[in-house]
C-alpha cells in the first residue's frame, strides 16, 4: 500500500510537469518575443530537473540547475542583449518554412509514438530504486568513463577559447 | 510509473525542438530549439537508467550532454553575434553566400 501510493504521488506529479513542459516549450517556439522565449524555456529546464529528480538522478538535477539555468541562460539572455534582437515584440520571427517545419515535426512525432509505444507498451518502471548516490555516478565517471571524460575536458577548453577568438574585437 | 510516459514526454519534447530549428529566423530562438532537444535526450537516458534499477552510467552520459551542450551555447553564441557584427541582423535564411 506504501508503494501504491507513493506510484500515484509519482504519476500525478509527473503529469502536472510534463503539461506544464510541453506547454512552455511551444511557447518557445512560437512566441514572437526572443526573452519571453528565453523565460518559457526556463520553465522548460526547470520541468525537466524536476523529472530528473523524479528519475532518482538527484546530481544531474542540481548540474541541470546550475548549468543551465544558471550559466546557459544568462548567456542566451546576453546574446539576446548583444545583438540588439527587439526586445519588444518583433513581427517576422518565423522563416518561410513554417508549414513544412509542422509536418516534419509531426511525422517525426507519430514514427517515434508509434515505435516507442510499440516497443514498451505497458513496461512499468521498477519501482524502489532508491537515489543513486553521487558517489557511484563519480566512480563510473572516473574510471570506465574517464577517457571521455578527458576528450570533454579538452572539448570544453577549445570551445571556450574558441567562442572568445570569435567574438573579441580586433 | 510506466517507461513510456517518459519517452513520450522526450519524444514531444523533441519533436517541438526540430520544429523550432526548423522555422525560427533568429539566431539566438534556433540556439534556443537546440536546448529543448538536448533536454528530451537527457530525459531518455535517465529514463533508461532508472529502468535498469538506477545504472550510474545514464547519468555519466546525460552530465556528458550537459557539458556539451554548454560549449555548443557558448561557440554559437559567438558564431551568432559575429554574423550580427558583419551583417547587422541574425536573420538566418539571409545567408545565403554559401549557396550554389
Amino acid at each position: 500500500m506504501v508503494l501504491a501510493a507513493e506510484s500515484v504521488a509519482q504519476n500525478i506529479s509527473f503529469a502536472i510537469i510534463a503539461v506544464m513542459m510541453v506547454g512552455a516549450a511551444l511557447r518557445v517556439v512560437t512566441t514572437k518575443n526572443v526573452v519571453h522565449a528565453a523565460l518559457w524555456l526556463v520553465v522548460v529546464l526547470s520541468g525537466a530537473a524536476a523529472i530528473y529528480i523524479l528519475l532518482a538522478a538527484e546530481f544531474v538535477a542540481v548540474t541541470q540547475v546550475l548549468v543551465y539555468i544558471g550559466a546557459v541562460m544568462v548567456l542566451f539572455l546576453f546574446g539576446t542583449m548583444l545583438t540588439r534582437a527587439q526586445v519588444g515584440k518583433s513581427t517576422d520571427t518565423d522563416n518561410a518554412n513554417r508549414a513544412p517545419a509542422v509536418l516534419v515535426a509531426a511525422l517525426l512525432l507519430g514514427t517515434v509514438g508509434y515505435v516507442v509505444v510499440d516497443a514498451f507498451s505497458d513496461e512499468r518502471l521498477p519501482t524502489g530504486v532508491v537515489p543513486v548516490p553521487t558517489s557511484d555516478v563519480s566512480d563510473t565517471l572516473f574510471s570506465t568513463y574517464s577517457i571521455p571524460f578527458w576528450a570533454l575536458s579538452i572539448l570544453l577548453t577549445a570551445a571556450a577559447i574558441g567562442a572568445i577568438v570569435l567574438a573579441r574585437r580586433d | 510509473m510506466l517507461l513510456n510516459q517518459f519517452l513520450l514526454l522526450s519524444a514531444a519534447l523533441f519533436c517541438i525542438g526540430v520544429y523550432g530549428v526548423l522555422a525560427r529566423k533568429n539566431g539566438v530562438m534556433v540556439l534556443m530549439s537546440i536546448e529543448l532537444i538536448l533536454n528530451a535526450v537527457n530525459i531518455n537516458l535517465l529514463a533508461f537508467s532508472y529502468r535498469n534499477g538506477g545504472d550510474a552510467a545514464g547519468h555519466v552520459f546525460a552530465l556528458f550532454v550537459i557539458a556539451v551542450a554548454a560549449a555548443e551555447v557558448a561557440v554559437g553564441l559567438a558564431i551568432v553575434l559575429l554574423i550580427y557584427r558583419n551583417r547587422r541582423s541574425i536573420a538566418l535564411d539571409e545567408l545565403s553566400q554559401m549557396k550554389g
